[in-house]
Formats: C-alpha cells, structure tokens, sequence
C-alpha cells in the first residue's frame, strides 16, 4: 500500500487556474467564480422558468420553484419571528448559492467553491457583519447585555462577558469551518478511494476484481454527500438565521 | 438539536478524512485552500463576493418578489373563493329563515281564519236556536192559556150539569126539591175536593 499512496494526488482537486482564456487570465477569474456563475444561473432559471406561467395550480417546475420560496421564508419566519420577512431574500441567496455549490461539486470535472475556506469564510463574513449590524441598529448600546447572561453574579460578570464575547466571535471560525470542512473531507475520501481503484485495476487479474470494493465505497460516498451537501447547506442557512434571531431578539 | 446530529456527521466525516490524511504524503505538500501566496486565492473571493451580490440583487429585487405576487395571488383567489362560497351559503340560510317564516304566517293565517268562521258559525246557531226556544216557547204559552180556558170553561160546564143532575136525584128520591144554597155549597166543597 505504502507505494500506491505516493502518487494519490488527494488534493489537486483544489487548485485554482484561470478560466474563460486569456481575458479569464487577465482579471484573474478562476473555475470557482465561473462555477458560482452556473449556479446563480441556475437558481435564477428556475425561478424564472418556474414562476413564468404563475399558474393558480401550478406545474411540476412552479412547484419546485415555490417549494423553494417556501421552504425558505418558512424557515426565516419560523426562526427569526416575523422579522425575518426583511432577511428573507438574503437566507434565501445564501442557501441557494451554498446548495447548488455543493450539489455543482459533485459532477464529474467540476469544481466545488465551497471547499475553499477563503470562500466559506467571506459567507461567514457577511453573515456575521449582517447579524451584529442588525443588533446594533436595533438595540444600540443595549446589544452589549446580549454578551451579560441574566441573573449571574455580580462578582463574575467580568468573566462571563469575555466568555460570551469570544463565543459570540467564535461563529466566525465554527461557521466557514464546518461547511468548508464536511466538502473538502468529501471530496478527498473520494479521491483518494478512486485513486486506489485506477491502481489496483492497473495491478493484474486480481487487481480488476479487488478494484471494485473502493468503487462500492464511492458508491456509497456519493449518496452520502449528496446528504452532507444538503445538510451542510441547511446547517448554514439555518445558523444564519439563528444568529439574526439572536440580533433582532437579544436572546 | 439539529447542530448536534450535524457536528455528529461532520466528525464522522473528518476522522476518516484524518486518518487517512495522515498517511497522505499529499497533505505535507500543504492544501491548496490555505496557499494565500496565490493570487487567485484571494481573486476567488472578489468575483465570488461580486457574483453574490449580483443574485442577491436579481433575486430580492425581482425574482422572489414575482413569486411572492403568485403566491399572494393564489391565497387571495382561494379567500375570495371561500369568501363568495361563505355569501352564498349565507344568502341561502336566509332564504330558509324567510321560507319558514313565510309558511309559519300562512299557517297562523289560515288557523285564524278558520278559528273566526267557526265562531261566526257557533255565534249564528246559538242565535237560531235562541229564536226557535222563543217561538217554541210563546206557543207553549199560548197553548197551555187555550188549556186553561177550555179547563175552566169545562169545569163551569160540569158545575151547571152536577148541580142539574143533583137536583133532579134528590127531588126523586125525597119528593121536594132541596135547597138551592146548600145543594151550591155540597157541589161546591165536593166539586174542590176532587181538585176541581
């Protein structure tokens, strides 16, 4: 085994290049950005395409459509209260454009842009100075008590509030981390069991047929990362809008 | 709950990854995603930051807005439905109520009605048979009055005929004729003791 895991290369999937040519080169737009332009593509087709007949009884692809509008104002509304009318439309980019990243991922010679922690960490960004700036707006100096849990002593308030403010801080690692993370581990436990197979069938007879227990894994794997890109997305879409909660509300 | 179950499957997910990392001379080469040296590492994340905003924009300002016009539109059409279908049920409870209204006067009216000509009716025979009493009456009186007459005029007769007879009885069986006062009195008191 030693010799094989030489030449797995787990982790050029990951590499950059730039894309679209020469101009592609000249404004530095790699297959990642051209990868979120798909996917924008794609959401927006199918809100167009969907909604166009904006039928009383819809249609198959309206039904998708509004199954997507839904479930996420359902979540907003169900999260941060009726508030969360107004950062509808923001969780609703966000969930999108995380899901069909991941989902975009998955296709063979593609690339997935949520496996890079730069990526996942402007989200998290935006996602942070959204809900703090909220907060603020809302609540002015009063946003400090959200950092002061009710009813602890006095005598360790100090403590608590520099507990509570690294937490608060510590979304901004947890949430690009976890997304960035689950894609990445995917993809190379992929890899690395597609590489043992292209070995292993190049290793004779026997080879051929010990080759298809890793291709069984992968089977196994796509379907389990077709769940972790959902979840995944889910789960940042979600937090999202935990954490406007927590802004709009103060606890 | 749901950050549990996940971190739950994300280890599930990174501890392979590590153990199998760790035997991965590929890793000590560094992960491409922390390579910042790279321009394009950061480059990603401008157009990245860009393309956002773009849908963020095309879908707040007019994809979702549309959607939610369909969707407004079919819970107003549903309302209106169940609005119109509600007046209708309404107007038809009312027809009901005036229906049943309408019967239950007809019915007091009617029963009025004949209520007013039985009593007419009642009131009409009692005064018949009022009338008819009377008449029935008067000729009763008159008819015991021509009784009365014919009783006295009847009992004069008998008087003159008993006194006749008595005289004629007792000059025959005495040879002188009696007393015409005490004769009177005997038929008199014999005349009363019979009723007379």
């Amino acid at each position: 085994m030693a010799a094989e895991h030489s030449s797995i290369d787990a982790l050029g999937q990951f590499e950059l290049h730039t894309t679209l040519g020469a101009l592609g080169h000249s404004v530095n737009f790699t297959q990642a950005n051209l990868l979120m332009l798909v996917c924008s593509a794609l959401i927006l087709a199918l809100m167009y395409f969907g909604m166009r007949p904006s039928a009383i009884v819809p249609g198959r692809l309206q039904a998708g459509a509004e199954l997507a509008y839904k479930f996420v104002h359902d979540m907003c509304v169900e999260q941060i209260g009726e508030e969360g009318r107004k950062f509808f439309p923001f969780v609703f980019t966000l969930f999108f454009f995380i899901l069909i990243g991941n989902l975009l991922g998955l296709l063979p010679y593609s690339f997935t842009y949520t496996s890079h922690i730069a990526v996942t960490f402007a989200l998290a960004l935006a996602v942070f100075l959204l809900s703090t700036g909220v907060a603020i707006y809302i609540h002015g100096w009063h946003f400090l008590s959200y950092f002061v849990p009710e009813g602890s002593p006095k005598i360790l308030l100090p403590l608590l509030f520099v507990i509570e403010v690294v937490s608060y801080l510590s979304r901004l690692i947890s949430l690009p981390v976890r997304l960035f993370a689950n894609m990445m581990a995917g993809h190379v436990m992929m890899e690395v069991f597609a590489s043992f197979m292209v070995m292993m069938a190049g290793a004779g007879t026997v080879g051929v047929v010990a080759a298809f227990f890793p291709q069984a894994i992968n089977v196994i794997l796509i379907g389990f990362e077709l769940l972790v890109a959902a979840l995944q997305a889910y789960v940042f879409a979600l937090l999202t809008c935990l954490y406007l909660h927590d802004a709009v509300h103060l606890h | 709950m749901m950050y549990r179950w996940h971190r739950r499957i994300a280890a599930a997910v990174v501890l392979p990854m590590l153990a199998l990392g760790m035997a991965q001379p590929a890793f000590a080469e560094g992960m491409p995603q922390l390579d910042f040296a790279n321009p394009l590492t950061t480059a990603q994340v401008v157009w990245g930051a860009v393309i956002f905003l773009a849908l963020y924009l095309l879908l707040s300002r007019w994809a979702l807005p549309k959607a939610a016009d369909v969707l407004k539109l079919r819970s107003d059409t549903i309302a209106g439905d169940l609005e119109a279908a509600r007046h209708a049920m309404a107007d038809a409870d009312a027809a009901v109520a005036e229906l049943t209204a309408a019967t239950a006067k007809a019915r007091a009216e009617a029963q009025a009605a004949v209520n007013q000509a039985t009593e007419q009716a009642r009131g009409k025979a009692a005064a018949q048979a009022a009338s008819l009493n009377e008449r029935l009456e008067a000729q009763l009186k008159e008819a015991e009055g021509r009784i009365e007459q014919a009783r006295a005029a009847a009992m004069g007769a008998l008087h003159q005929v008993a006194s006749t007879t008595a005289s004629a009885v007792v000059t025959r069986l005495t040879g002188q004729t009696p007393d015409p006062a005490r004769l009177e009195a005997a038929i008199g008191a014999a005349l009363a003791a019979r009723g007379g």
